[in-house]
């Protein structure tokens, strides 16, 4: 019994340790990743639920298709994936130390043999002073080799960068940091959403699965904009902020500005600009009315929705506001407001009031013009809360990732070998990498080697 | 001359390379390959000049920016580093029939810019106001551009194996001899994806530390990401199937074909069929 366990044991290790599973994981790695890309993820869509089959929406659900990135089966696939990125380096890692730290230092007849990169010198002189020669020749032109005697000949090994055997390992190591750094983003961090009205402040937010959460200071909106280029295309939104403890402005951060792709962070906690909006609620309007035949222009004050009969019996609405115009009439910028007024015995008439285009505000309306002069509603700025302190983790591993790329791919470990008989000496040569340029270098030593005379 | 004539210029170079390396194929004379080459290096210093032109252009009209902020203008430079890599490989290695394979991706990329896509400067979003945007975009098309090359020369490698069989002794007549031998299209491959691995590895990081920047999260699952993430598993598939038994040769070019195909869909199928933060590819017309 006890051999069959053994032999159990050993073939899982095996198969943890193989690179055909590897293989088998990265494939499936991206091939199952597509589902997520292709269904919705999270919350669903109702038009999606409703285009689709109960059966199909149920089986779905039940394989965790709608969130699969979190899914048992997928995290179990990293997991395995791990599992096998660890396996693979215990088994290897000690062979490659021995590697780097016993080199070969005898080359064998078989790879002398079968070796693409050899150079012969044929020398007269005694065997000891040859190899004195060739160790000097070799400290200079390549690195301070290694004499071994063997068999009355003598062995230089010399080389260069081993280390570099490494990189690969770096690269995989990375990988288990920047998991690492995910699992305390995802156990330490939150992320969330906040609406600051300007003028006020907020001390919570709202954490992505609705919950409030303190944060343990006040933000403060001074003040929220929207600035566009001349096509109409936004150009900026700038929220200025300020940071507040206790009522007081913390010093450094008043009057912050935060803007897409430039937030702002204070205690671990960072604000995106990320929306923004109207707060209509409970704000006055300032709306002008001029008589056409001349007369003193008569300012109302009235808010969104509310109805208001004028002195000649003219019923007039303010249906909607906005303090800027431009993305719903193209042409026209600044504050605005879509009216709706219904003169004395004749149908309702809807049209927009500018407050800068007085000249088009005066083609419209019969016996009264009527003017948008803006209002107290305040905007709000939609900000994104996110605390991530695994993220440094995370670059951690992405920085050693990409030197051990670098290194894995770029710099080769090259080893020369000399072996130094009576009357001739063999030059061999290897690199892990990119054998075309160290076949050039190992020429260029060549030429000089053939010319040593000894 | 502005930028827009130049383009044209370029684009019309690679149909006139694309057409002489065909030719080229046919005729096995060493005179039209070398026209080929010349070709399209002639079209690629047309577009290097067209690129800075329009760089300079929009200074000139107040929105200043690197010619890299929609798909027009990342299609492009996808080109323009496909052809970069062959005079690379040309020069450097002188397999000059890779052209063949190789430039018509630049053609193609290049007339679909020009005849399909809005090619209007337009001023960037906030969105896109981050110098992430400029490091990020180059890694990401030197890198995509790499894979184009490794996929023209693992074509090449299918072709010769399907026609050859996998004995490298065959007398190799025919077409078939101007191909290089399979081992060094096997190694050209290799070589392509050491170069385009890092760049793409480089590209989804930058990508996830903007994200990071502009709105607290590195990782999303967002198409454009996981698309990205797909195509980083194959090409490690395609870098551990060379040294695993079995897996080497045949099965390898397949990974790289493959590893292209996801590239394209990452790049454009994305944007075309799936929804997500990436509306970057709203230039097509
Ligand atoms: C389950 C996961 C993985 C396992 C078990 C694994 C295992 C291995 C092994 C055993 C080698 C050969 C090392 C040698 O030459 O001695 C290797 C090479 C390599 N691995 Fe991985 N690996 C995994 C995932 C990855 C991933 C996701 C990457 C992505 C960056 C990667 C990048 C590399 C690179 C760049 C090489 C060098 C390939 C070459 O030199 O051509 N590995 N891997």
């Amino acid at each position: 019994m006890a051999t069959t366990d053994k032999n159990f044991v050993t073939s899982v290790w095996d198969m943890f340790c193989s690179l055909k599973l590897t293989l088998f994981l990265l494939i499936s790695l991206a091939l199952t990743s597509i589902i997520g890309t292709i269904l919705p993820q999270g919350a669903l869509p109702p038009e999606y639920v409703a285009s689709i089959s109960t059966t199909k929406l149920q089986i779905y659900s039940k394989l965790g298709f709608f969130d699969m990135y979190h899914s048992w089966w997928f995290i179990t696939l990293l997991y395995v994936f791990s599992l096998n990125l660890i396996s693979c380096s215990i088994k290897r890692l000690p062979h490659v130390f021995k590697f780097i730290s016993q080199p070969t230092l005898i080359l064998g007849e078989g790879v002398r043999n079968s070796s693409s990169l050899k150079k012969e010198l044929v020398f007269s002189g005694s065997i000891d002073h040859a190899k004195e020669r060739l160790v000097a020749f070799l400290g200079k032109e390549f690195s301070t080799p290694v004499i071994t005697e063997h068999n009355g000949e003598y062995h230089l090994f010399a080389q260069k960068a081993a280390w570099c055997r490494l990189g690969v390992y770096v690269v995989h190591f990375s990988i288990l940091v920047i998991f690492v750094g995910a699992i305390i983003g995802s156990l330490a961090g939150y992320k969330g959403f906040v609406n600051i009205v300007e003028g006020t402040s907020v001390n919570a937010f709202q954490r992505q699965n609705g919950q409030q959460m303190p944060l343990g200071f006040e933000v403060f909106c001074e003040n929220f904009n929207v600035e566009f280029y001349s096509t109409g295309a936004p150009k900026e939104f700038r929220s200025i902020l300020t940071v507040q403890e206790n009522g007081k402005p913390v010093p450094g951060f008043s009057k912050i500005k935060v803007i897409v792709n430039e937030p702002m962070t204070y205690k671990g906690i960072t604000f995106y600009q990320s929306s923004y909006g109207q707060a209509s609620e409970g704000s006055e309007h300032f709306i002008s009315v001029t008589p056409r035949n001349g007369g003193a222009a008569e300012k109302l004050s009235v808010r969104e929705g509310a109805a208001v009969t004028l002195k000649d019996g003219t019923v007039f609405k303010l249906l909607e506001a906005t303090q800027e115009v431009r993305q719903f009439a193209p042409g026209f910028s600044g504050p605005a407001a879509r009216i709706e007024v219904t003169s004395k015995g004749s149908t309702p008439r809807t049209f927009i009031a500018f407050k800068n285009f007085p000249e088009v505000n005066a083609q419209r309306g019969d016996a009264l013009i009527f003017g948008y002069e803006g209002s107290t509603a305040k905007q709000y700025t939609g900000l994104q809360v996110a605390k991530d302190p695994g993220v440094w983790v995370v670059w951690l591993g992405c920085a050693l990732m990409v030197i051990g790329i670098s290194v894995a791919f770029f710099m080769s470990h090259k080893r020369i070998w000399v072996v130094v008989t009576k009357g001739h000496a063999r030059m061999y040569g290897n690199a892990s990498k990119n054998q075309a340029a160290f076949q050039m270098q190992f020429e260029d030593i060549s030429e000089k080697f053939q010319e040593i005379k000894i | 001359m502005n930028s827009s004539m130049l383009f044209n210029v370029t684009t019309f170079a690679y149909l006139i390379s694309t057409v002489v390396f065909f030719a080229f194929l046919a005729s096995k004379n060493k005179a039209v390959g070398i026209a080929g080459s010349f070709i399209a290096y002639a079209g690629l210093a047309a577009q290097t000049v067209a690129i800075a032109l329009r760089w300079k252009e929009s200074y000139d009209m107040g929105v200043g920016h690197a010619p890299m902020s929609n798909l027009y203008e990342s299609i492009v430079f996808f080109s323009w580093t496909i052809i970069l890599l062959f005079a690379y490989i040309d020069i450097r290695y002188k397999y000059r029939i890779i052209g063949a394979f190789v430039v018509p991706f630049a053609l193609l990329g290049m007339a679909w810019a020009q005849l399909g896509m809005n090619t209007g400067i337009e001023p960037l979003v906030p969105a896109l106001q981050s110098n992430w945007l400029l490091y990020h975009v180059i890694t990401c098309f030197l890198g995509y551009a790499a894979f184009a090359v490794a996929c023209g020369i693992s074509m090449m490698y299918l072709i010769k194996t399907a026609i050859e069989g996998t004995s490298s002794s065959a007398p190799a007549g025919g077409l078939m001899s101007m191909f290089p031998p399979l081992k060094v299209l096997d190694d050209l491959n290799y070589r392509s994806i050491m170069i385009g691995f890092p760049l793409l590895t480089l590209g989804i990081i930058t990508g996830a530390a903007w994200a990071n920047y502009a709105w607290g999260t590195y990782w999303s699952w967002d198409p454009k990401e996981t698309w990205s993430l797909i195509v980083w598993f194959v090409y490690a598939a395609f870098l551990h199937a060379r040294i695993t038994k079995g897996w080497v040769g045949k099965r390898a070019a397949w990974l790289s074909v493959i590893g292209f195909a996801a590239t394209i869909f990452c790049y454009l199928g994305v944007n075309l069929f799936l929804s997500g933060l990436h509306s970057y590819g709203g230039g097509a017309k």
